[in-house]
């Protein structure tokens, strides 16, 4: 099973701005002094080996996306965001428009950043293709009508060609779709979201975004661990500093790389994914996020080692 | 979890020796709250000598802020000295060591906070 991200910020989309491409270009150029970089070949080598994601790479701007590649027919995808555009044309690339295909979109809950993609993702103006929409909320069916209704956007939902259904889930239960046993979990945020277990081909996801810990909830904290009990992937909203999490931001809906790192720990996960970054962290500095993590994960390890990682709109998972 | 008490300098020193986590953090929260109930205006500084915590959890970190918060309130003074440089890490790797006055060691913290009261 494969796991692609296409959108990780979290809140509202970002873009990379003139200023922090130049300082990337700075950095780079100060570091090509005095190397011999006179072939393609060793320009890729110094760029992959001696430059930072952050200066190499970006995190990237898109709200909230994730696509599940089971390998199977169906296509298996977790939330809406902006990422939702970039998906739908990979999918037109992957398939085209003459095969109709079905879609499975499973939503943690309907703010604005996680629904924002639905109108631009390309497979729900093709004839033929069918997508399903799974979520817990009473909502859900209303909320992506209303984003499309006029004054909002021109093209209306009751437009778009597709067949598209909703399918209320239910928490705390396992449901069996598309090949996938895959299990709801309510979680704190306001106006609730819901978390997802999926576990199919001997493997398992945990999908946990827009999740605020209360620390010093014993039950909330056994309850997630259970959840995330043995994960082979945990994609987890750290989108604070913990001392913000639990003061100026408590209530904010979110969580932080801390209490991540210690559910994950407890709950025996093999990797924790860093997700649904804050909006105001440039490349710098969710780099510096993710060195800190890795080094809180060393020097609170009980035996167990935990692999941690930042999530980038392009990363491609093998699980 | 165990903390012991000492007065020096005009302030108030308690040392909790263990680690602050899931399972001591409400000894030491309840062993804590009578320093922090006298801990006033016009009161001797309390300050927590953090040398003998090996270990502080993200439940003991928020009891700390709880505890800095009553104190706040109460217009008293309230300060952490002498960090493991394991402990310190935690405080800065979740920025806590912004929410708090810290000090090297004890001896710095009496220095400047003590006899003020």
């Amino acid at each position: 099973m494969k796991v692609r991200f296409w959108g990780t910020r979290g809140s509202i989309p970002v873009a990379l701005t003139a200023p922090e491409i130049r300082r990337k270009l700075v950095v780079a150029l100060l570091g090509c002094v005095g190397r011999n970089l006179a072939t393609p070949e060793a320009i890729e080598r110094y760029i992959d080996e001696e430059l930072g994601f952050d200066v190499r790479g970006t995190f990237g701007g898109h709200s909230s996306c994730v696509e599940l590649d089971t390998g199977g027919a169906e296509h298996l995808i977790f939330d809406m965001g902006s990422g939702a555009r970039p998906l739908g044309q990979s999918f037109l690339q992957r398939h085209g428009t003459g095969a109709p295909q079905t879609y499975h979109i499973f939503m943690s809950h309907v703010h604005w950043d996680h629904i924002m993609g639905f109108p631009f993702f390309a497979p729900v103006y093709i004839q033929g293709n069918r997508i399903v929409i799974h979520g817990c909320h009473a909502v859900l069916e209303q909320a992506f009508r209303r984003q499309q209704a006029a004054p909002s956007f021109p093209v209306d939902f009751s437009q778009l060609a597709a067949t598209i259904e909703f399918d209320r889930l239910e928490p705390g239960k396992r449901h069996s779709i598309a090949g996938l046993t895959i299990t709801p979990k309510l979680q704190r945020h306001e106006g609730d979201s819901y978390g997802y277990r999926v576990e199919a081909q001997g493997k398992c996801l945990v999908y946990t975004t827009d999740s605020e810990h209360k620390v010093g909830d014993v039950d909330e904290r056994a309850a997630f661990i259970e959840f995330f009990r043995a994960a082979d992937l945990v994609i987890f909203d750290a989108m604070y500093a913990l001392a913000d999490a639990i003061s100026v931001k408590a209530d904010w809906g979110h969580s932080s790389n801390i209490v991540g790192v210690e559910l994950c720990q407890a709950a025996r996960v093999r990797c924790l994914c860093m997700y649904h970054h804050e909006p105001a962290y440039d490349d710098q500095r969710i780099a510096q996020v993710l060195q800190e993590t890795r080094r809180f994960e060393e020097i609170t390890r009980d035996g167990h080692r935990l692999e941690v990682i930042s999530a980038y709109d392009g990363l491609e998972l093998e699980l | 979890m165990q903390l012991t008490a000492s007065t020096r300098s005009a302030a108030v020193i308690v040392a909790p020796v263990g680690r602050i986590d899931h399972a001591g953090t409400e000894a030491f929260a309840t062993a804590l709250k009578p320093y922090l109930d006298r801990c006033r205006a016009g009161a001797d500084a309390l300050i927590i000598d953090m040398g003998g915590v090996d270990y502080i959890s993200s439940v003991g970190l928020r009891a700390l802020m709880v505890a800095a918060k009553q104190v706040e309130t109460q217009a008293g003074r309230i300060a952490l000295a002498a960090l493991s440089p394991m402990v310190r890490e935690v405080f800065e790797i979740s920025r806590f060591d912004l929410l708090f006055t810290i000090y090297g060691s004890v001896d710095e913290a009496l220095g400047d906070q003590g006899g003020r009261s």
